[in-house]
C-alpha cells in the first residue's frame, strides 16, 4: 500500500468509534458522580478502540513519560482519572462501530477474539511469571493483535472482503490474502498505526510479528501468539481467519505444552469467555 | 531567589473578617531570580493585588506559568493590568490539554468573550506570548530553570520546580497522590500499587532536596475521607511528600474556602505537635509575606 494511502488510513483512523457496549457503558458511568473508578477503568481497558486512543494521547510528547504508557491503568495513575474519563467519553462522542459492515465483518465477535486472547494472554504471562507489568502488557498487546482487522472493515470493507472470502473458501491464512487484496496485512496496519502512535516497541513488535515468530525475540508476543491460537481452537468469537497453528516447538519450550495440552492446562477457559461477552453483548 | 503568596485559598476567593490574616484569594505566587526577573506562578484573584503592585515598575516582562486550567488558577488573567500597557512583554505557559487539545491561550481567550468581559483579546495592548511546555522539559527564565511534572488531578495539572541562583521551590498545583482504586482482594491492587509507587517515585525525585516545597493541602485526613478523588491534598500527605524529598520548608496551600483563620491556627498547632520531627520546617501560605530563601 503506497504511502500515502497509509497517511490516509492514519487520519481516518483519528475518527473511528469504539464498540458500541462500551460506548454505551462508558456514557452511563460518567454520568453517575457515584460511579466507581475501576469499573470505569474496567470498560476503557476492554475496549480496543478506546484503550488505543488513550495510549495514542498519552505518549505523544506533550506528556513527557519517561517510558511509555503501556496501559490504561498506567495513564491513569499518571495523568488523573478524571482526565482518562473524559477522553473516553470523547471517544465516546464519535458514535458506535457499526456492527453491520459491507465486509460482512462481525465486529462483535472480533471483539470476543480480541478480548479472550487479551485475558488468556495475561493468563500466560502469570503462568510463566513474568511481572505484573508485563502481565499488564500481555492483555493490551493481546487486546490490540488484531486491530488492523477492524481498521480494514470499517475503511477498506470491499477489498477485505474479498480477503475474508478468499481465506475462508481456499483455508488461507487471513494475513495472506489481505496482502493480495489490500495490497498490506492487518499485522502491518498494526504495526505501522501502533508505529504512529509511539506505543511501546514490544507492544508494536507483538502486534506486528505475531503470526511471524521467527523474526524477534519477545516474550509478550509469544503470549499474544499462544493465546491467539488458542481462543481460536476454544471457538471463542472470530478473527475472520479459519486456519488454526500449531505451537511450533519455541512456543512449546516457553510454555511446556502443545495447543491442546495447554487448552486442558488453563482449566476452565469458558468463564473467560463469558465474562468477555458482558462486555460485549448490549 | 525570594517568593510571595499572593493568593492562598482554594478553589473561591472567600474575603471577609474570617480571612483577613491568611488571605481570601485564589492561587497566585509571585517568584524573584537574584537578577529581578519575575516569575508567576497560576493567575487566580491574587494576581490582581500583584498587578497593582507591578505598576511602579513598567515595562515589565513577565512569565506566566499555569499549573492547570481550572477557574481558581486562572480567573485573575483578565485582571492582570499589564496586559493593556504597551511595551509589556508576557509570556503564559501551560500544557496541552489531552481531552481537548487545547492549548493553554484558551485560559485567556475563552474569558475575553463579549458575554463575559468587555474587552476583546485583540484590544490587549501588550505583547502576549503563549509557550506550549512538556513535563521534564525545563524551560529558561533568566538564570532561573522551570521544570514541569504531570502531577494527578481531575483536570491536566504541571508541578513546577524552580532552579535558581542555587535555590530550587517546588510548587505542586492542586494534586492528590493517586490512590489504589482497587480493593486489596482484587486480581487488579497488587499491579496497581506497583503503578501508584513508581509515580510516587518519580514525582518525589521531581521536588527532591527543594528548599521551599508548595503543597495543595486543602483537607485535614477526617475531611479527606469523604473527598477522595476530588483532586486535592491533605496537611500529612503534603509532610510525607516533603520529608520523602527532604524539602526544607513545607508550605501548605490552597487553604479550603470555608477554613478561617482560627481554624487554621488551630489545624497549624496541633500539625506542630504531631510532627515535632520531620526534619522541615512547616509553614502556613500567608498572603503578603515576603519569604527569602
Amino acid at each position: 500500500m503506497s504511502n500515502s494511502k497509509n497517511e490516509k488510513l492514519i487520519v481516518l483512523v483519528e475518527k473511528m468509534p469504539a464498540f458500541p457496549r462500551s460506548v454505551q457503558q462508558v456514557v452511563q458511568l460518567t454520568s453517575d458522580i457515584n460511579a466507581s473508578a475501576k469499573d470505569i477503568v474496567r470498560v476503557i481497558e476492554c475496549d480496543p478502540v478506546m484503550t488505543v486512543k488513550i495510549l495514542k494521547s498519552i505518549n505523544s510528547s506533550f506528556y513527557g513519560l519517561p517510558h511509555k504508557v503501556t496501559s490504561v491503568q498506567r495513564a491513569v495513575v499518571h495523568i488523573g482519572l478524571n482526565t482518562i474519563k473524559n477522553m473516553a467519553l470523547g471517544v465516546a462522542a464519535m458514535g458506535m462501530l457499526n456492527a453491520d459492515n459491507k465486509a460482512n465483518f462481525n465486529t462483535s465477535s472480533f471483539l470476543l477474539h480480541s478480548l479472550t486472547t487479551a485475558s488468556i494472554s495475561k493468563m500466560l504471562a502469570e503462568r510463566i511469571s513474568l511481572s505484573s507489568i508485563e502481565c499488564s502488557d500481555c492483555f493490551v498487546a493481546g487486546l490490540l493483535h488484531d486491530f488492523g482487522k477492524v481498521v480494514f472493515a470499517e475503511f477498506m470493507p470491499n477489498e477485505f472482503k474479498l480477503a475474508l472470502e478468499k481465506s475462508k473458501e481456499q483455508q488461507l491464512p487471513l494475513h495472506q490474502t489481505e496482502l493480495e487484496f489490500i495490497g498490506i496485512s492487518h499485522t502491518q496496519a498494526g504495526k505501522m498505526l501502533a508505529e504512529k502512535w509511539d506505543l511501546s516497541e514490544t507492544l508494536i513488535d507483538a502486534i506486528a510479528h505475531h503470526h511471524e515468530l521467527d523474526l524477534s525475540q519477545n516474550v509478550l508476543r509469544d503470549c499474544v501468539f499462544a493465546a491467539n491460537q488458542i481462543s481460536k481452537y476454544m471457538q471463542f468469537g472470530d478473527s475472520g481467519n479459519p486456519l488454526i497453528e500449531d505451537f511450533p516447538q519455541s512456543i512449546v519450550a516457553r510454555f511446556g505444552q502443545d495447543l491442546p495440552g495447554m487448552c486442558g492446562a488453563l482449566g476452565n477457559l469458558e468463564s473467560i469467555k463469558t465474562e468477555a461477552q458482558s462486555f460485549i453483548n448490549l | 531567589m525570594k517568593f510571595k503568596f499572593w493568593g492562598v485559598r482554594g478553589s473561591i476567593p472567600t474575603p471577609g473578617p474570617n480571612t483577613v490574616k491568611y488571605g481570601g484569594n485564589t492561587t497566585c505566587i509571585e517568584i524573584r531570580t537574584d537578577d529581578n526577573d519575575l516569575i508567576i506562578i497560576d493567575a487566580g484573584t491574587g494576581i490582581h493585588a500583584l498587578a497593582q503592585n507591578l505598576l511602579k515598575e513598567m515595562p515589565i516582562q513577565a512569565h506566566i506559568f499555569i499549573t492547570h486550567t481550572h477557574w481558581d488558577h486562572i480567573q485573575g488573567l483578565p485582571f492582570f493590568i499589564p496586559i493593556f500597557i504597551p511595551n509589556n512583554q508576557i509570556t503564559i505557559y501551560g500544557g496541552i490539554d489531552p481531552v481537548t487539545n487545547e492549548t493553554i491561550n484558551r485560559a485567556l481567550s475563552v474569558q475575553l468573550q463579549y458575554s463575559f468581559f468587555p474587552i476583546r483579546e485583540a484590544q490587549l495592548n501588550a505583547r502576549i506570548n503563549y509557550t506550549t511546555v512538556m513535563p521534564g522539559v525545563p524551560v529558561k527564565v533568566g538564570s532561573a530553570t522551570i521544570t514541569p511534572i504531570v502531577l494527578s488531578h481531575p483536570v491536566l495539572n504541571f508541578g513546577y520546580r524552580i532552579d535558581c541562583d542555587g535555590q530550587s521551590i517546588f510548587f505542586t498545583g492542586d494534586y492528590e497522590p493517586q490512590l489504589n482504586i482497587y480493593d486489596p482482594e482484587d486480581d487488579e491492587y497488587v499491579e496497581f500499587q506497583s503503578f501508584v509507587d513508581a509515580k510516587w517515585n518519580e514525582v518525589v525525585l521531581a521536588m527532591k532536596d527543594v528548599d521551599a516545597l508548595i503543597v495543595d493541602s486543602s483537607y485535614t485526613n477526617e475531611e479527606y475521607a469523604s473527598k477522595q478523588g476530588w483532586g486535592h491534598g491533605t496537611y500529612d500527605s503534603g509532610i510525607k511528600l516533603a520529608t520523602a524529598a527532604n524539602a526544607k520548608k513545607l508550605f501548605f496551600t490552597h487553604h479550603e474556602p470555608t477554613r478561617s483563620d482560627a481554624s487554621l491556627d488551630a489545624i497549624y498547632q496541633s500539625l506542630l505537635q504531631n510532627h515535632p520531627e520531620t526534619g522541615c520546617e512547616l509553614l502556613l501560605a500567608q498572603e503578603g509575606v515576603d519569604i527569602l530563601l
